[in-house]
């Protein structure tokens, strides 16, 4: 659907270099790295709004890379929606669906179709300036989404919404892309977004592309320091979460059930940070739900603190300071416990 | 301090306003009357207007591509560039005009091209048209332009993927979001295209523009004659000028 070969771009203060990139029609393809890493100037060249140095884009095995923007078919959505401020919400919907050459019943119809998929028929008549971060999402979604598009480019959809909101949009994206199945690139600098989102991830850093896998690859194989980093600082698990009689959930990942607080149901992520995880000799009787034996297989000293990789299995990181350490005696090959509450698991 | 500052600000404040003030309660309203009623008068301000509306035109047409182009793009010489358009702002308007009369005067090209196709600058209402656009037509660049950065440049980049040329981009979303300052900029010009005196008497002393007819009349009659042509000017101006910079400021509210 998408290929891009040896993208090089020149942004002044750095570039993207030998960037290549293969996403399959109906993709939802996630490009992950810091901020400044040029994530936007590569969905911007993808939409050719960034003029290219050397390199190819094709769309569709078609050459484009200096095709003009309006020819494409490629929608953007920028992270603060970027709507037309002077235009209604239906307005900046029928700004494309005009364009494309369509009669008015086709226009009616389109915006309609639209409308009702995104759930904003109560938003049309209102200004930009009047709407929530989640509505004016939703309207520029629409926007991007009406004109049909071949792909859908998002630039970190769900960073300018507060953290109740962007569950619910990344909901949405993924019922959305479900629905349309249109080729979709999302830039993100947050790894658990990627991870539940991406079908594919590129890793992106210093204007290079790092890795490119499924999530799993991402987060089980890192092969770059800044994955590895957010790998090691969030013990990540895919599995599923199964509902319980009591009103709990269960996470089932490979060899262990973790007792969890969320109403998502069905194949998820779950993620515990190293420190939110207590290490003792004995099994702890207490509030937290969670209580595994393990063995530990690995240290990393990292001076006042050590890593401590304890194997159920899974592996589960965990921190512990160097006094701990020592008091416990702690060492490898050793057994010992790990605790953490239900509500210190992050599901997503 | 902000005592001192407040009696500074009166001091400016009063050395604007007391002498429009003098200038219009001192007028006998016979006489006003009487000038006004005077077809040379209304003549002269009406040229005045109608020029200023004239050069403000043309000032939009060629001025507000070049103020987004100068807001939109980078290139060598750009700073040396703006600076060049505000020149007219800074030199004595009747050196403006001495210039504007070698380029437009029939010894030049210019001059002569503009002949060919049966344009006169010399003693012209089109002679007192670009004297006053000279003059002014900073005033819109620097408006407009000021307006074009404040658009975000991604509302284009977004109007572009959904299927909109450069022109359709420009005149759907960057005209229609820096409209305003583009009025403001338009209505500073006209104003000031009004009160332009020196370039136009250079170019053209005839037919005569409210300025001139001024000083023509202080000239040869002195300061009882030609008070009143200066006091319905003022007021012409005055009510024009409030009444569009309200326009503009109303829609700022909504």
């Amino acid at each position: 659907m998408i290929q891009i070969k040896n993208l090089y771009v020149d942004l002044k203060d750095f570039q993207l270099q030998d960037v290549n990139l293969a996403v399959k029609e109906g993709e939802y393809f996630i490009i992950l790295g810091p901020t400044g890493a040029g994530k936007t100037v590569l969905l911007e060249s993808i939409a050719g709004l960034y003029p290219i140095k050397s390199g190819e884009i094709r769309l569709r095995g078609k050459e484009v890379t200096q095709l003009e923007p309006e020819k494409r078919g490629v929608s953007i959505v920028y992270q603060d929606h970027v709507l037309f401020p002077h235009l209604s919400v239906k307005d900046n919907i029928t700004f494309g669906l005009k364009l494309h050459k369509q009669t008015k019943q086709e226009t009616k119809a389109a915006l309609d179709w639209i409308v009702e998929l995104m759930g904003i028929s109560h938003l049309l008549n209102r200004k930009p300036d009047t709407l929530s971060g989640g509505e004016q999402q939703k309207v520029a979604l629409a926007r991007a989404l009406g004109i049909r598009p071949e792909v859908l480019l998002l630039d970190e959809p769900l960073s300018a919404l507060d953290p109740e909101t962007r569950e619910g949009v990344q909901k949405e994206l993924r019922h959305l892309h479900n629905q349309l199945k249109v080729t979709t690139i999302h830039v993100t600098h947050d790894f658990e977004e990627a991870i539940a989102l991406g079908d594919h991830i590129a890793v992106l850093g210093e204007g290079r592309i790092k890795q490119v896998g499924t999530p799993e690859q991402i987060f089980r194989q890192p092969n770059s320091e800044f994955i590895a980093r957010f790998a090691m600082a969030r013990n990540i698990f895919s599995g599923e979460v199964t509902g319980k009689d009591n009103g709990s959930a269960i996470f089932h990942t490979k060899g262990t059930e973790l007792t969890v607080v969320t109403d998502l149901r069905g194949k998820l992520h779950a993620s515990v940070r190293p420190e939110d995880i207590l290490i003792s000799n004995e099994l702890l009787h207490s509030s937290a739900r969670n209580c595994f034996g393990g063995t530990i297989t690995h240290i990393a000293d990292r001076g006042s603190t050590l890593y401590l990789t304890v194997n159920l299995p899974p592996d589960f990181i965990c921190l512990v300071t160097s006094r701990s350490f020592r008091e416990m005696e702690l060492a490898e090959g050793k057994k010992v416990y790990i605790t953490f509450k239900a509500t210190a698991i992050h599901i997503f | 301090m902000t005592f001192t500052f407040i009696l500074l600000g009166v001091v400016i404040c009063l050395f604007i306003i007391v002498p429009l003030i003098k200038m219009i309660a001192a007028s006998d309203p016979g006489i006003l009357l009487d000038t006004l009623l005077d077809p040379q008068v209304i003549s002269a301000i009406w040229l005045s207007l109608y020029a200023a509306v004239i050069a403000t035109i043309v000032g939009f047409f060629l001025g507000v591509p070049l103020a987004y182009l100068l807001a939109r793009t980078e290139f060598p010489g750009k700073k040396l560039l703006e600076g060049l358009i505000d020149v007219p702002i800074v030199i004595p308007h009747t050196a403006a005009g001495i210039a504007l009369l070698f380029v437009f005067g029939r010894n030049f090209w210019a001059g002569k091209a503009f002949h060919f196709i049966g344009i006169e600058f010399v003693d012209s209402t089109a002679g007192i048209v670009i004297a006053m656009l000279f003059v002014s037509v900073p005033f819109l660049i620097d408006s407009a332009k000021e307006g074009f950065k404040k658009v975000d440049v991604r509302l284009e980049k977004v109007s572009r993927t959904l299927g909109a040329s450069p022109w359709q981009s420009f005149l759907r979303i960057s005209l229609p979001l820096t409209w305003r300052s583009i009025l403001s900029g338009s209505i500073m010009m006209w104003a000031r295209g009004i009160s332009e005196f020196g370039a136009v008497v250079i170019l053209a002393y005839h037919p005569m523009i409210a300025s001139t007819l001024v000083f023509e009349r202080f000239e040869t009659y002195g300061l009882v004659y030609s008070r009143p042509v200066a006091v319905i000017l003022i007021i012409i101006c005055l009510i024009i000028f409030i009444g569009l910079r309200a326009i503009v400021h109303r829609g700022e509210k909504t």
